[in-house]
């Protein structure tokens, strides 16, 4: 197990360290496809923490993202701020977005499962059409943030920075959770809730807790975007694609998993990059991304990093069985994934016949 | 009065056709306990196919059903084999949602890559000004009628169905327990790909009726299928009277809130309704108090 971790932390720092430098390229278009795919491990991350960890399945993430967009437009737009101190805005964002938790949640987290998910989609639904209908949202138009007059070159580098800063603090947050007595009692709603109230988890308080911390993140994010996409659209801030991209990114990744949703998204949000790109080919992009879908659903139904670790854990507790009975000590060398992480080890009992 | 009669003629008789793909949508949930996120892009399919029998082959879209029903039975009974029946485990409920929202997306891609994204209009018999009759004082068109009655048609068919064949005994009992079912020597598998399959084939006649009644693309299913979950849900999951009653309810309400306030809002006002009706009743406005498996 020490080796384990060992690769895991080398792999971590290998990860941070390519993050931090790839903006030094000058590569505006890279450094602009970074942003995103930043946001996006943020908001899968933010996602896992309610809806991984939990298991109640919520495909509203947009209505927080969403507020923390219109929250910066309309204070940027009546103060008319420019410069650096739009980067403090982007938590002011969030925290709008936790105090909208607190009714939802209230309302949504009295139902479950299936329930639960198209009452999310329903309070999307009008926080979508909330923002296309009244006259001080800009309606349809939006709103445009003013001019930031920054060197072309390096423009997106305060947002890639603030990104990657969100990110790491988010998967931070959530490993810190994952351990604590906190992060036990979300697991114990997602095995049985039932149960769980029973053993004196007070379920609607934590429940409630975790979706307010998931919405404060999807929050930020949400300034952030903003300032980084210069506008603030409805159809675009409450977009039904963003809940279930981060929704995939989570599944592909491994649900309810500590790396899964950044794994999922470092996979998928680069390609979705690649396809808006491609414009003519957009829609072969899209039934691609249904293909894969379905076969990661079908071939590795919890994910590609539980399914990968517990294969990679079952090989060498196999190689070391055969080993020992040959009596030839453990083999060199063995493939120990540094992207095993999080995945119960698989037990190790399986007779050998 | 003129404007409170047209609002509740439009109301119901839309909600008639609504009424019959959300049924569809129920019923699955009901058998095999998971949502057909694609039963949007089906309806939209279903316009699809009846505009196609439409322009090249000029078949009447009413006579095109008894192609394009059996044609999406089988889409269904194939997607239930290749996609819903391989799922095991504990996460299997969210794993089928994803499924069905990868064939979701995968049908909407093949639309757009045939048809593209412009907004279709079918131009049939059915949606010309002679096609139509003076009733309080506007001008109904008969398709309003005549879908209506498609769709009760269909819903009368699948309780008929359910209630009086061998074959929705068994449904209703793997409704009931899956495994009691089992037990007792029903194929559990074939009923939830009947099942399925019926569901998906009745997208058929409600997405001709919808083609006729409104202009689609292949985003227009997001947005039926928010409206279909809504009433799903307002119904009680699983009930099929519940489906059909909270359908015509709801959409009646929406043609109210749009003739009398602003169409912008009608849609606010239906999901405002469904959350309203949730923090109340949460079991759905028909729904029985021990919702299954909740």
């Amino acid at each position: 197990m020490r080796s384990l971790a060992l690769w895991r932390a080398a792999g971590l720092a290998v990860l941070l360290a390519v993050a931090a430098v790839i903006p030094l390229d000058d590569n505006v278009v890279l450094t602009q496809v970074g942003v995103l795919v930043l946001m996006f491990v943020g908001a899968a991350v933010a996602w896992n923490i309610f809806s991984g960890f939990t298991g109640y399945i919520s495909l509203g993430a947009a209505v927080f993202f969403g507020t923390g967009v219109y929250t910066v437009a309309l204070i940027t737009k009546h103060l008319n701020l420019v410069g650096g101190v739009v980067f403090a805005l982007y938590p002011l964002g969030g925290l709008v977005a936790a105090v909208v938790a607190v009714p939802f949640g209230l309302i949504a987290l009295r139902v479950r499962r299936h329930t639960f998910v198209v009452v999310t989609i329903a309070v999307f639904f009008i926080f979508q059409l909330m923002a296309s209908n009244f006259s001080w949202t800009g309606g349809v138009t939006g709103i445009s943030p003013p001019f930031l007059n920054w060197d072309a070159t390096t423009v997106y580098n305060p947002f890639y920075y603030t990104a990657l800063l969100i990110a790491v603090v988010a998967a931070v947050l959530a490993w810190a959770i994952w351990g604590s007595r906190f992060g036990l009692q979300l697991r114990a709603i997602r095995d049985d809730e039932d149960r769980a109230r029973g053993l004196g988890v007070r379920t609607m308080r934590v429940k409630l807790t975790a979706f307010v911390i998931s919405a404060f993140i999807l929050g930020t994010l949400g300034g952030l975007y903003f300032y980084f996409q210069s506008d603030a659209l409805p159809q675009y801030a409450f977009n039904p694609f963003f809940d279930l991209t981060i929704a995939l990114m989570a599944f592909i990744g491994g649900f309810g998993t500590l790396s899964g949703p950044i794994f999922g998204a470092l996979l998928l949000e680069p390609y979705l990059g690649w396809a808006q790109q491609q414009v003519s080919n957009t829609y072969a992009a899209q039934i691609v991304l249904g293909v894969l879908f379905l076969f990661v659903i079908i071939l590795l139904p919890r994910g590609i990093l539980p399914t990968v670790g517990e294969k990679l854990t079952a090989l060498r507790a196999s190689r070391q069985r055969r080993a020992a009975e040959r009596g030839t000590g453990p083999p060199p060398g063995l493939p120990v994934g540094a992207t095993a992480a999080a995945s119960p080890a698989e037990p190790t009992t399986r007779s050998a016949s | 009065m003129g404007t409170f009669m047209r609002a509740i003629t439009d109301g119901v008789l839309q909600g008639g056709v609504y009424g019959l793909m959300a049924v569809g949508l129920t019923l699955i949930f009901g058998v095999l306990d998971i949502i057909n996120i694609a039963q949007g892009i089906m309806v939209i399919l279903g316009a699809y196919l009846s505009f196609v029998l439409w322009t090249h082959l000029h078949i009447d879209v009413f006579v095109g059903l008894l192609i394009t029903i059996p044609a999406m039975f089988i889409l269904g009974v194939a997607i239930q084999f290749l996609f819903i029946r391989p799922l095991r485990g504990r996460e299997r409920t969210s794993m089928s949602l994803l499924a069905c929202y990868a064939v979701a997306i995968i049908t909407e891609g093949i639309l757009y890559e045939r048809f593209g994204s412009n907004y279709l209009s079918m131009n049939t018999y059915w949606t010309s000004p002679k096609a139509t009759f003076k009733i309080f004082g506007y001008y109904l068109p008969y398709i309003y009628l005549l879908g209506f009655a498609l769709a009760v048609l269909f819903v009368v068919a699948i309780y008929f169905m359910l209630y009086r064949t061998q074959f929705g005994r068994s449904v209703r009992a793997t409704m009931q327990d899956h495994t009691a079912a089992r037990l007792v020597g029903i194929d559990v598998n074939r009923v939830a790909a009947f099942t399925f399959g019926i569901g998906v084939g009745v997208t058929a006649a409600g997405g001709m009726v919808f083609g006729e009644l409104n202009a689609f693309n292949p985003n227009t299913g997001y947005d039926l299928i928010s409206r279909l979950l809504a009433i799903v849900i307002l119904g009680g999951m699983g009930s099929i009277g519940g489906a059909l009653g909270a359908s015509v309810l709801v959409i009646t309400l929406a043609s109210m809130v749009d003739v009398y306030w602003n169409p912008e809002w009608s849609t606010v006002v239906f999901y405002g309704a469904l959350v309203l009706v949730l923090v109340f009743r949460p079991q759905g406005l028909f729904g029985r108090k021990e919702a299954r498996a909740q």
